[in-house]
């Protein structure tokens, strides 16, 4: 008998903790593909973070970091300088990434670390309880703005893949989704492209992934999907932002 | 053979002769001779040397790098140090080995760049947030700084911790006649098995320390409290000074013990029995030994480049057996022998 489908080698069998109808376990399978499919599983040096995601350690099967919150870039480099022909990536949410550690991850794409970041953005603090995140959209409630985020009081969101795309030692930056399947082959590719880059020495490398949390924004499953498509994307336009020359990917 | 160099550049051409072919660091005075060094150093032996964004930064670097099994290194002063915290209790908590500098400066805040030990409770007492202790050596000369970062490295990887050198300003910027030839070379570094290299023909494994169930976080704590228990049966050392016949033993370390060693000559000279006791271990704290070379003594004077840190420990230790008086000047300010005598004469030997 052909096996046709089958877990990815690159995750364990350990029953992922997320809320029904999160996409983190869309991402994780993502990113688990593309190791297997690249064949570097045995290789790879993963770093978790702090928030939702902090127990991606226990998911993905390869040797894993936790790092401090907002630091897993930092870690990621300790890494990579110790171990250059190992693969590193980490994986953050938003609050990780663009908010507490927005400093790490900015000095190691200006470094041209040779890394591979998987940014999980859903525009809230998922773990914590769903306050506001320096990506929440202006009007966006959440706990920490019970009245919708006002730009008088905590400013505009960022965007950091366009932020990050300025840097000359990023090599490859893209903003993708994974709220309908069309978009999640697209992420796929994109993620896979990512970790080609880093094999190919070619420097620091991001995927933005927009992602839903019904709990905290307060919907069921598929109308965080339906919200991820009519709110999230015209604040945050998928596409490259920053193009690998031998770039085969297309995301729009 | 004998060279002169200072402080800060022999304690990083020491870790170079250990092995250490990472450092992670970000500027501040008075500790930048140790990563210029290693700026220079390091491409000649294939090791790396980054300069971080930020001493948070750095700490981390030194997280990621200490969980591949490598030795690693970094180094700072107060206001450095103080932002290192996080990274050293997840160093504590995740039990890598590492070696970290800290060339003490006047605080708090700002402070100055003039040599003290103020920091002594950041680094003996916890520091990071969380249960744990970190391995805290004082070095008393530029060549036991040498000495000392080697088996800072050594220490780090037999107890998987992070092992603290808590240096000064002074200690730091001094030349001394040093020999390092006396310091074996190691090349390439120890197989692990917690180290996180890639999980090729074996179980993945995990560099963590979270344990998100109360019973594992417990008995996680527990492990860490052997351990700790271990180090302080084996570790504490000290290095005793005249105090045989001693009826006033001084105790200090690092450059306060140095001038208080001055005090004890020039107070014998004067007919004084004068003693000194030098905590060379500051965590594991040297208590039975402080006991053992006091058992004679009617007075106890504790010299400190601060307001009353180690005092402290001198009064745990000596549980009001005898009297235990303080002399500290701080702020970048030093003891000197004539107050520190002034003092004694007060106090009466």
């Amino acid at each position: 008998m052909r096996t046709v489908f089958a877990p990815p080698a690159s995750l364990t069998k350990d029953p992922f903790h997320y809320c029904p109808g999160c996409t983190h376990g869309i991402i994780h399978r993502l990113v688990a593909e593309a190791i297997d499919s690249l064949d570097i599983r045995e290789r790879t040096i993963g770093v978790a973070s702090v928030g939702c995601s902090v127990l991606a350690y226990q998911y993905f099967n390869t040797d894993m970091q936790q790092a401090a919150h907002g630091r897993a870039p930092a870690v990621a480099t300790g890494i990579k300088r110790a171990l250059p022909g190992s693969v590193v990536f980490t994986y953050q949410g938003d609050g990780d990434l663009a908010s507490i550690g927005i400093a790490e991850v900015i000095h190691a794409a200006a470094r041209g670390e040779n890394i591979t970041v998987v940014f999980v953005n859903n525009a809230c603090y998922g773990m914590t309880g769903g306050q506001l995140a320096p990506t929440t959209l202006i009007g966006q409630t959440t706990t920490t703005s019970p009245g919708g985020r006002r730009v008088e009081n905590t400013g505009y969101p960022i965007r950091m893949a366009e932020m990050l795309a300025t840097l000359d030692g990023s090599a490859y930056i893209a903003r993708v989704s994974v709220h309908d399947p069309a978009h999640v082959r697209q992420a796929k590719k994109s993620i896979q492209h990512a970790f080609e880059v880093q094999l190919a020495g070619r420097g620091f490398s991001m995927v933005e992934v927009l992602s839903t949390c019904p709990t905290n924004w307060g919907q069921k499953p598929v109308e965080a999907l339906t919200w991820l498509k009519e709110k999230m994307l015209p604040q945050y336009p998928l596409g490259l932002f920053k193009v690998w020359e031998r770039s085969e990917v297309n995301a729009s | 053979m004998k060279v002169l160099m200072k402080g800060n550049e022999a304690l990083a051409e020491a870790a170079i002769r250990a092995g250490c072919r990472l450092f992670f660091g970000y500027p501040i005075t008075p500790q930048n001779e140790i990563p210029e060094y290693l700026a220079r150093r390091m491409p000649e032996v294939g090791g790396t040397f980054l300069q971080a964004e930020s001493e948070v930064a750095a700490i981390n670097m030194v997280y990621g790098a200490a969980g591949t099994g490598q030795r690693v290194m970094t180094s700072s002063s107060g206001p450095g140090i103080s932002l290192k915290q996080e990274g050293i209790s997840f160093l504590a908590g995740a039990e890598l080995p590492c070696v970290i500098v800290n060339m003490m400066r006047g605080g708090p805040g700002l402070g100055s760049i003039q040599a003290s030990q103020s920091d002594y409770f950041q680094a003996t007492k916890g520091g990071g947030h969380g249960d744990y202790r970190i391995i805290v050596l004082a070095p008393g000369s530029v060549q036991e700084l040498a000495d000392m970062t080697v088996w800072a490295f050594e220490l780090a990887e037999k107890y998987t911790t992070p092992v603290m050198i808590l240096g000064d300003g002074t200690m730091g910027q001094m030349m001394e006649p040093v020999d390092l030839d006396t310091i074996p070379i190691k090349t390439g570094h120890s197989e692990f098995p917690w180290a996180t290299t890639g999980c090729k023909d074996r179980p993945k494994r995990i560099i963590n320390s979270l344990y998100l169930d109360a019973t594992m976080l417990e008995r996680h704590n527990q492990k860490l409290q052997r351990k700790y228990r271990l180090i302080s049966e084996e570790l504490p050392r000290a290095e005793a000074y005249h105090t045989d016949d001693a009826e006033l033993v001084l105790v200090a370390f690092g450059t306060a013990a140095r001038i208080a060693r001055g005090a004890v000559d020039q107070g014998r000279a004067n007919g004084l029995r004068l003693g000194l006791v030098r905590p060379i271990t500051l965590w594991p704290f040297p208590g039975e030994f402080l006991l053992a070379a006091t058992t004679g003594a009617r007075k106890l004077l504790v010299v400190e480049m601060n307001t009353g840190q180690m005092v402290e420990d001198v009064r745990l230790v000596v549980e009001g057996r005898i009297p235990v008086h303080f002399h500290g000047r701080c702020g970048g300010m030093l003891p000197t022998v004539k107050d520190i005598l002034a003092q004694i004469e007060e106090m009466g030997v």
